[in-house]
């Protein structure tokens, strides 16, 4: 019987919970545009939300993108740059626990602001506070497994982790057994992750895609302004010197 | 030279009696809904007083507009791109809703369903947010209402920056004068250059600035990047909303709500056309009291067979070209010089421009003492210091803001002479630099200021933008969801719909 949950929640429910994710997310923008936004609550209330928004997302930001780094560098990369399973595993304790601990701050100050002010109370909806529950109890469970990580410094268990991650991708279906064996905190961890992918684009969590095109959109942009025009015929280019004739 | 068109208001104060006609009839079109009870498209302010939101001018404070950096950039206050990246997190030059108001309602429904008591009823207020009891409401939408408050606090007013404000708090000083605001359709708009979605524009056939609602994500930055802070965030649907100088209205030829129904007869609507190439250039201004006058170098004169002919070939239609020949915008602005924007040092090129007020003769009582001019009052002696209205209209250079105002005491004094004495006085046209015929056509338009007079707008042009046969049979207005009927109940992302009432059979 566990080994048909860890079939599923390692072998299947990454797929189900990536496809969702792409899939889901793409009808939301297309059909429903108008729900793509951050939802900001800091009109109604300033206070907590400076810090509290502040060292979660710059915390949340750098565990994730330590997570897409560690997880999807292939192995053969680290080996031909030379370094060492060990030092890679302490730079993602030292690195991933500081800014684990800055998100876990940060998500604690927003839920206690979320469910102490009644103003925020009152524009919550379930997803808002499940997703963020979620993502705390998250980042608990995460900076719990630097504890394990710790009585195991050689980088074996990481590179087991880094393996199956990049297997998944690459569609190698036997790549859960894997994992079956590992710590059950780890497993939490992996299935929790996969919850919170599958519920993205079901929540208020699809302003991280805008979040993170917006600096692309934003200083690609030439200067500052934008005009529309609704011609259907656009009018000829011309230079901004050129005369009228 | 590009030329654009731009639709333009000028509000003439002179004539304001803070009805607030304009701010509930833009209410009830606009923003009496979930989220933006507290919104106001349009107010009106009394000043002296710190305004809605509290100590908006003061940018000191909420960094809005634009600044000219010391290598002679000019980039928004709050900050470079890359600082307004990084406060998207959390916003620190944004308004909290404490600084407009809590919205609220009454519990008007207690005034008939109280049971049989001592006392009478009351409708006591009720937060609009939360639902729940406010004991005392703290702040509205208007809350210095006819000098409301104390002068200690009013005073913090920005505009009496270089004015010895204390005496004006004595009784027999004090003054007053109405501000009706509303969002400026600026040329140099911060609002949208704060967007990092890219989701605020300006329209390049009425120069409207607008927010796609379906690209707006809620980053905040229009709200504080905005000097006259017009731009609200909805807190219900998380995205912005501002005064879309009801455009629907305008593209019909009709004025905006807000001047339709003044009562005043204070507002005007017309087309100016404007050089666009020019606009970076006048924004930078190294000293702010040249901003004024670098904004009126951007207008360009429809009469110039130059200019319609740069227009023809940057598409501004016909009737267009003609309107702006037309427009009362044109004439108090560039003829008479008796409009001017608010807060030209803000950088941002404001579209929506005032008539400064006259006001009492001060000390009228003292019979001689007031000093004239060739038999006119001098401006000095009006109760409302030409330095506070300077700093309002002109970044603080009163040299524009009295010409303006003699020119309107000229009209007075013209026109009485005229129609009381039956004596044309050409001369007191010529000292304030005008001339009679002008004067007469000041009074027409600015006096009697007719309909057709106060509004000249051009309708949009549908069949330069759309397939009128293509839209056949489409679905009219629609929850941007293509054809959908607008009943499903409830959205699986989360988009709170009310549901259509469809009638149901009974029997």
């Amino acid at each position: 019987m566990l080994e048909h949950i860890d079939y599923f929640i390692f072998g299947i429910m990454p797929y189900i919970a990536l496809t969702v994710l792409i899939v889901g997310s793409i009808a939301r923008y297309e059909r429903d545009p108008f729900t793509w936004k951050s939802s900001s609550s800091q009109l109604l209330r300033r206070k907590q939300l400076m810090w509290g928004s502040i060292l979660f997302h710059v915390g949340i930001i750098t565990v994730f993108g330590g997570h897409l780094i560690g997880l999807f560098t292939p192995v053969a990369v680290l080996d031909a740059l030379g370094i060492p399973y060990a030092a890679k595993q302490w730079l993602a304790v030292i690195l991933g626990g500081t800014a684990g601990i800055a998100a876990l701050i940060g998500a604690t100050l927003l839920i206690h602001r979320r469910v102490t002010d009644p103003r925020i109370w009152q524009t919550t909806s379930f997803a808002d506070i499940g997703i963020l529950v979620l993502i705390w109890l998250q980042l608990l469970i995460g900076l719990g497994t630097i504890t394990l990580t710790l009585q195991h410094m050689d980088g074996a268990e990481m590179i087991r982790f880094m393996t199956w991650s990049q297997s998944v991708v690459l569609l190698k279906l036997n790549a859960w057994a894997m994992v079956v064996n590992v710590h059950w905190l780890y497993k939490a961890h992996i299935f929790l992750g996969l919850l919170i992918t599958f519920l993205f684009p079901f929540t208020r969590l699809v302003h991280m895609v805008s979040g993170f095109a917006a600096p692309f959109r934003y200083l690609l942009r030439p200067g500052y302004q934008i005009v529309r025009s609704r011609r259907l015929k656009p009018l000829a280019k011309r230079s901004a010197t050129e005369p009228a004739e | 030279m590009k030329v654009r068109a731009q639709i333009g208001m000028v509000l003439n104060l002179d004539k304001c009696i803070g009805c607030h006609t304009c701010s509930v009839t833009c209410k009830n079109v606009w923003t009496s809904r979930d989220g933006v009870e507290y919104a106001w498209f349009n107010n009106v302010e009394t000043k002296p007083g710190t305004g809605y939101p509290t100590d908006w001018e003061n940018q000191a404070r909420w960094n809005g507009g634009w600044e000219r950096t010391k290598a002679g950039k000019l980039q928004p206050k709050q900050g470079s791109k890359w600082r307004i990246l990084a406060n998207m997190f959390a916003n620190p030059s944004m308004p909290e809703i404490d600084d407009y108001y809590e919205p609220f309602d009454f519990d008007y429904d207690h005034l008939k369903s109280a049971p049989e008591m001592q006392a009478f009823p009351t409708a006591r207020p009720r937060s609009k947010i939360t639902g729940e009891r406010i004991e005392k409401i703290e702040k509205g939408p208007n809350w210095e209402e006819i000098l409301g408050g104390e002068f200690s606090k009013r005073s913090a007013d920005y505009n009496f920056e270089g004015i010895q404000k204390e005496i004006y708090g004595e009784y027999e000083n004090t003054f007053m004068m109405y501000l009706p605001r509303l969002c400026e359709h600026c040329l140099n708009p911060t609002c949208a250059s704060s967007c990092p979605s890219g989701a605020i524009y300006k329209r390049e056939e009425d120069g409207i600035v607008l927010i796609d609602q379906e690209k707006c994500r809620g980053w905040r930055m229009c709200v504080s990047g905005c000097p006259y802070k017009k731009v609200y965030y909805n807190w219900s649907t998380g995205k912005s909303e501002k005064c879309t100088l009801c455009y629907p209205r305008i593209e019909s030829g009709n004025p905006t709500v807000c001047s339709e129904t003044c009562v005043g007869r204070i507002r005007y609507l017309g087309v100016m056309l404007y050089d666009a190439d020019k606009i970076e250039e006048a924004a930078n201004m190294e000293n702010e009291q040249d901003l004024y006058d670098a904004q009126l170098g951007v207008f360009l004169d429809p009469s110039d067979p130059e200019v319609i002919k740069a227009a023809r070939r940057d598409g501004v239609p016909e009737d267009w070209i003609k309107s702006a020949r037309e427009s009362p915008i044109w004439k108090m602005a560039m003829d008479w010089k008796v409009a001017f924007p608010l807060h030209p040092e803000y950088r941002t090129l404001p579209m929506v421009w005032y008539i400064p007020p006259l006001s009492p003769i001060q000390n009228a009582a003292e019979a001689g003492a007031i000093s004239s001019k060739d038999g006119m009052p001098d401006v000095k002696n009006l109760r409302i210091p030409v330095k506070y209205l300077a700093n309002m209209l002109t970044a603080g250079d009163e040299a524009p803001v009295v010409t303006a105002l003699e020119r309107m005491l000229a009209m007075r004094s013209y026109m009485r002479s005229k129609t009381v004495d039956g004596v044309i006085d050409e001369g007191i046209a010529e000292r304030v630099g005008l001339s009679g015929r002008m004067i007469e056509d000041m009074y027409k338009i600015m006096a009697l200021a007719d309909y057709e007079d106060r509004f000249v707008i051009p309708t949009t042009h549908r069949e330069q933008v759309e397939e009128a046969y293509d839209l056949k049979g489409g679905c009219g207005f629609t929850d941007s969801n293509g054809c959908s009927t607008g009943t499903s109940k409830a959205s699986l992302f989360g988009g709170q719909k009310k549901p259509l009432k469809m009638p149901t059979e009974v029997m």
